[in-house]
């Protein structure tokens, strides 16, 4: 029985009320509790702000695309090299970390939980490869449906209930976590080296448009009763004048689920230009925020750039390829046969760009002008806007007005004209900071049930404690010491071990991984389907025998069951 | 028993329709599997315990004599090579790289003589690609360029291409136009409805005729091309032009002619060039069933896709000065660890000279041309008939293959287990 105290903590726990209260918390075999022995370890946190473990809701981090970045990048590789040291293996890699990079960076910077935002069925065997290589955070993983050929003949067919039963069948099988669409339709269409604009667009041979496959999506993933909703890739993902195609998304969402957002709408800021070409680009920040603000049904993460040399990768091949005919560096593919697509390219993000700079300006805007923080996660999309340990400066740039001013300052000129940020006073408090990054995103995860994103008595002890003493620290002013201090913690907690000690990881990981299994009655188990089995006798190049991920590879999984109302 | 949906492990096909009829640890027959997974299966002469050599002959010794003799080799050693693992599993090869990691050794696979130039071309300017079943449901034109699959990857057409039907393709053969490009007629050039034959080192020139045609600058292309006429170049140009979704598959005679990585990355910018016009993906034909598999463990865990030397303590590479031919080449090392490869076979003379002069050993079910050149030699179970694990398919689809019966042979995982924890232990902490 091991057993650990931490005492004189500054805690701010969102889903338990407590916004900046001096506590102890207790720990025992891994979870909190009421008390602990007097025989239990203590650990001072002398007033230090202390919070959840950190919870990226969208990150790419691992599997096929990922991997092909790092592949494809050696002058990445060699820009974030560390030696072996202690229980750390050696890393590489600075937008597209190794795996072990990713993960002791991530625990380093206080997080305990990451969802990769993108793994195509097909070869979902290699992030969970991964994932058991990124031993410092439990790990899940969005599933890609966006140009599934079985979920658009359903979708055809206006057949709700069997577009679920495929989700069902995939999800157990590839062991994922969630539905992730990116750019529904637009990744088919990329097979023939088209896309669509709308989400209106035909998808070629298929006859359905991405209105219907996400509408359709979103009832299904109900049907399931999966613990997170549907989390889309809006269409037409940085085209000028795109906010329109957002826009029009949003206001398909019904309102179906009174414990979370129906809908989740992944790195907005990619979604929220206005304007028509490059040249007259403009933040619609103020639009998307209204329109997110008047729908309780949705929920969003920023997708925020920072300036600098990054790497995106995505499964919305089409958009890869539009980025690559501007920027002209390097360009890799990987559609995936009857499901999805995938594209990487290197890119810097220049202030001496208006478009980078109005860019920049919206995620933040984003941020500061949706109200209400449970529905706006921080991210960068990690690494498409920004490697992840760029956290720590967005984060002080939330808080500070001033940070924000002194920035401003350095940007294109003209970039004032085109966005509103310099209006914007609002400054978030540490509170709006915790639900952000944590509450926030397991509320929206729907994983708050097994204890992820909170400090009550029954949840994971997966703790944070920051170098930093809310009590006294002005973030406004001192926002050069918030950044330092989100940076490293004192003390990372995973499932009740010190796993990250002031910037060193001081234990071997133990992840796990959770993915959802939804029970669906007969009629529905699409395993003895032969219609979709047909799928994998002629048109697959592996057999269904050999598809579904076996559970040796996921050695501490965590399934959530459910039982779908079919 | 007869055992379905088998993973072939011989080359990077992947097929995994087999049907192996076992009876105990003996396989007795194979159906769907071309010629070469026939062999695989059942050729399988395999040594039966570790041997060490002594004086001029071999002695049998035990697998824990083995391991623990190999582990003070390579303790010993100041600059010892960790090479091959192409033909194992994943989780092999993962303990392979943490073992170089903690030695301070250079590990490298076969890319280092195979693919090596295309990972370079890709490094340069990326990769536009897909899996199989992309081409399978939407090729029209196919281009097997510097390769011979009816040979080499003998399932190839009739899996994924020219014999496959596929979803918009009710009937492949007569749908789909096949080019072959080599520089003599092989097989696979007898059924191509083009065949364009290059004058051995031609390949750069042609490829960039290409490129400049599809740019429009037909005017500037003279009458030949590197013994290739004007008229069918254009028309060559025109098939992909006209086509609604073109694959390229290469092998070893674009990577390893004259030009190398260059030959590559000009066929991948034609490529490039073709998807402003169409739909066009361009593809490796990996040789080794996990040579790919190998690529991804070394990238995930170290950054890089071979030739990744921890000398420094940090994983640094450099193709040229840390590829294993051009380390024992310059005779930098002095031990060596083989891991299922046979590099007597396939390296220059220089190189395996040099193997044969240090301790080298060998972990390989078989006995081959390194076993000449080896102090120990470990057989291990063979990966996809009595041991499991992970491979990766030429175009990076995951496949678990499968143990067909447990032998008695312990597998690469569990002897480089055992070989790392003693390394870790007279390594300390």
């Amino acid at each position: 029985m091991s057993e650990f105290l931490i005492r004189n903590a500054y805690v701010i726990d969102p889903l338990s009320g407590i916004k900046g209260e001096i506590m102890d918390i207790a720990i025992r075999n891994g979870r909190i509790v009421e008390e602990v022995g007097s025989n239990a370890e203590v650990i001072d946190a002398d007033h230090c702000l202390t919070l959840p473990g950190g919870i990226d809701s969208h990150s790419h981090v691992c599997g096929t695309k990922v991997n092909f970045g790092r592949y494809m990048s050696p002058e990445d590789m060699r820009a974030g090299r560390t030696a072996r040291k202690g229980v750390m293996h050696v890393t590489s890699g600075y937008s597209v970390p190794t795996t072990f990079g990713n993960s002791y960076r991530y625990s380093v910077m206080g997080y305990t939980t990451v969802l990769e935002g993108a793994m195509a069925p097909l070869e979902a065997r290699h992030t969970h490869e991964e994932f058991t290589a990124t031993p410092h955070q439990d790990m899940l993983a969005n599933t890609l449906f966006d140009g599934n050929w079985s979920i658009m003949e359903a979708v055809r067919e206006k057949d709700m209930k069997r577009a679920a039963a495929v989700v069902a069948w995939t999800l157990s099988a590839v062991k994922g976590f969630a539905i992730k669409l990116t750019n529904p339709g637009g990744t088919e269409a990329w097979g023939w080296g088209e896309d669509v604009h709308s989400i209106q667009d035909q998808v070629p041979h298929f006859g359905v448009t991405p209105a219907e496959i996400i509408q359709t999506m979103i009832r299904a993933n109900e049907l399931l009763n999966l613990p997170h909703s549907v989390h889309l890739h809006c269409n037409a993902l940085g085209v000028p004048g795109n906010y329109r195609t957002t826009l029009d998304t949003i206001d398909l969402v019904p309102d179906l689920n009174d414990k979370r957002q129906s809908l989740y709408l992944t790195h907005l800021q990619f979604h929220s230009y206005g304007g028509s070409t490059w040249k007259d680009i403009s933040s619609k920040s103020e639009d998307i925020a209204r329109a997110v603000n008047n729908k309780p049904a949705v929920a969003i993460d920023m997708g925020q750039i920072m300036f600098g040399r990054t790497t995106t990768m995505t499964a919305d091949g089409p958009m890869e390829f539009k980025l690559y005919m501007l920027h002209h560096n390097k360009w890799s593919n990987h559609d995936v046969e009857l499901e999805t697509g995938s594209g990487i390219i290197p890119v810097y993000y220049s202030r001496k760009s208006l478009v980078n700079c109005v860019m920049w300006a919206i995620g933040l805007e984003l941020a500061l002008l949706v109200k209400d923080p449970w529905r706006c996660m921080l991210s960068t999309d990690n690494p498409n806007g920004a490697p992840f340990v760029k956290y720590p400066e967005i984060i002080a740039l939330l808080m500070s007005r001033h940070f924000r001013e002194n920035e401003i300052a350095l940007l294109d000129p003209r970039t004032a004209h085109y966005v509103p940020l310099p209006a914007i006073d609002r400054e978030l408090d540490w509170y709006d900071i915790a639900v952000m990054t944590r509450a926030g995103q397991a509320k929206a995860l729907g994983i708050t049930g097994i204890g992820k994103g909170s400090l009550a008595p029954g949840a994971e002890a997966d703790i944070a404690i920051y170098p930093l003493k809310p009590e006294s620290l002005d973030p406004s002013a001192e926002y050069q010491q918030v950044m330092a201090g989100f940076g490293k913690t004192r003390y990372t907690i995973k499932r009740g071990r010190v796993v990250a000690r002031d910037g060193d990881v001081v234990v071997e990981g133990a992840n796990s991984t959770i993915w959802t299994r939804a029970t669906v009655p007969p009629g529905y188990d699409l395993s003895v389907d032969p219609e979709f089995m047909k799928k994998f006798e002629q048109y697959y190049t592996v057999r269904m025998s050999n598809y579904p991920v076996q559970d040796v590879y996921l050695p501490r999984g965590i399934c959530i069951p459910t039982e779908a109302s079919l | 028993m007869k055992i379905e949906d088998v993973v072939c492990p011989f080359c990077g096909c992947l097929c995994d329709d087999l049907v192996v009829e076992v009876e105990g640890t003996r396989i007795v027959s194979v159906e769907n599997g071309c010629t070469l997974a026939n062999e695989k299966f059942m050729g399988d002469h395999r040594l039966k315990t570790p041997i060490r050599r002594e004086g001029k002959g071999w002695k049998e010794t035990t697998y824990d004599e083995a391991i623990r003799e190999t582990a003070q080799i390579l303790c010993d050693a100041d600059r010892p090579l960790l090479y091959g693992w192409s033909g194992t599993h994943g989780e092999a090869q993962s303990i392979g790289i943490h073992l170089a990691e903690i030695l301070g050794a250079l590990v490298d696979n076969t890319s280092t003589v195979c693919h090596g130039p295309s990972i370079l071309a890709i490094q340069e300017v990326g990769h536009p690609g897909c899996t199989l079943g992309q081409v399978k449901n939407r090729a029209d034109v196919v281009v097997y360029w510097g390769t011979n699959p009816i040979d080499a990857h003998p399932r190839h057409m009739s899996r994924y291409t020219t014999f496959a039907d596929g979803f918009f393709l009710k009937d492949a053969f007569r749908d789909r136009k096949l080019i072959v490009v080599d520089v003599r007629k092989s097989e696979s050039a007898n059924i191509a409805d083009e065949f364009v034959r290059i004058q051995p080192g031609g390949d750069y020139a042609v490829l960039s005729a290409l490129r400049a045609i599809v740019q429009g600058k037909r005017s500037i292309i003279p009458p030949s091309v590197a013994g290739v006429s004007r008229e069918q170049l254009f028309r060559v140009a025109d098939l992909f032009l006209s086509a609604k979704f073109g694959a390229i598959f290469f092998g070893l005679g674009l990577t390893m002619s004259r030009g190398k990585s260059k030959n590559i990355r000009n066929a991948i910018e034609l490529t490039e060039e073709l998807n402003r016009h169409t739909k066009f993906i361009i593809s490796p034909m990996r040789g080794h069933w996990n040579v790919y598999g190998s690529n991804e463990v070394f990238t995930w865990i170290t950054g890089y896709p071979y030739a990744v030397d921890f000398a420094r303590g940090i994983a640094f590479y450099n193709p040229g000065e840390t590829t294993s031919v051009d380390v024992l080449s310059r005779k930098e090392c002095d031990a060596c660890l083989v891991v299922a490869s046979d590099p007597g076979a396939h390296f220059p003379k220089a190189c395996a000279e040099h193997l044969a002069r240090i301790p080298t050993v060998q972990i390989d079910p078989h006995v081959n041309a390194t076993t000449h050149l080896s102090r120990i030699q470990i057989p291990v179970a063979v990966t996809g008939i009595d041991a499991e694990g992970t491979a990766y398919r030429m175009d990076g689809v995951p496949i678990r293959t499968r143990m067909l019966f447990k032998g008695n042979y312990p597998s690469d995982t569990a002897v480089l287990e055992q070989l790392y924890a003693i390394v870790k232990e007279i390594k300390g902490p």
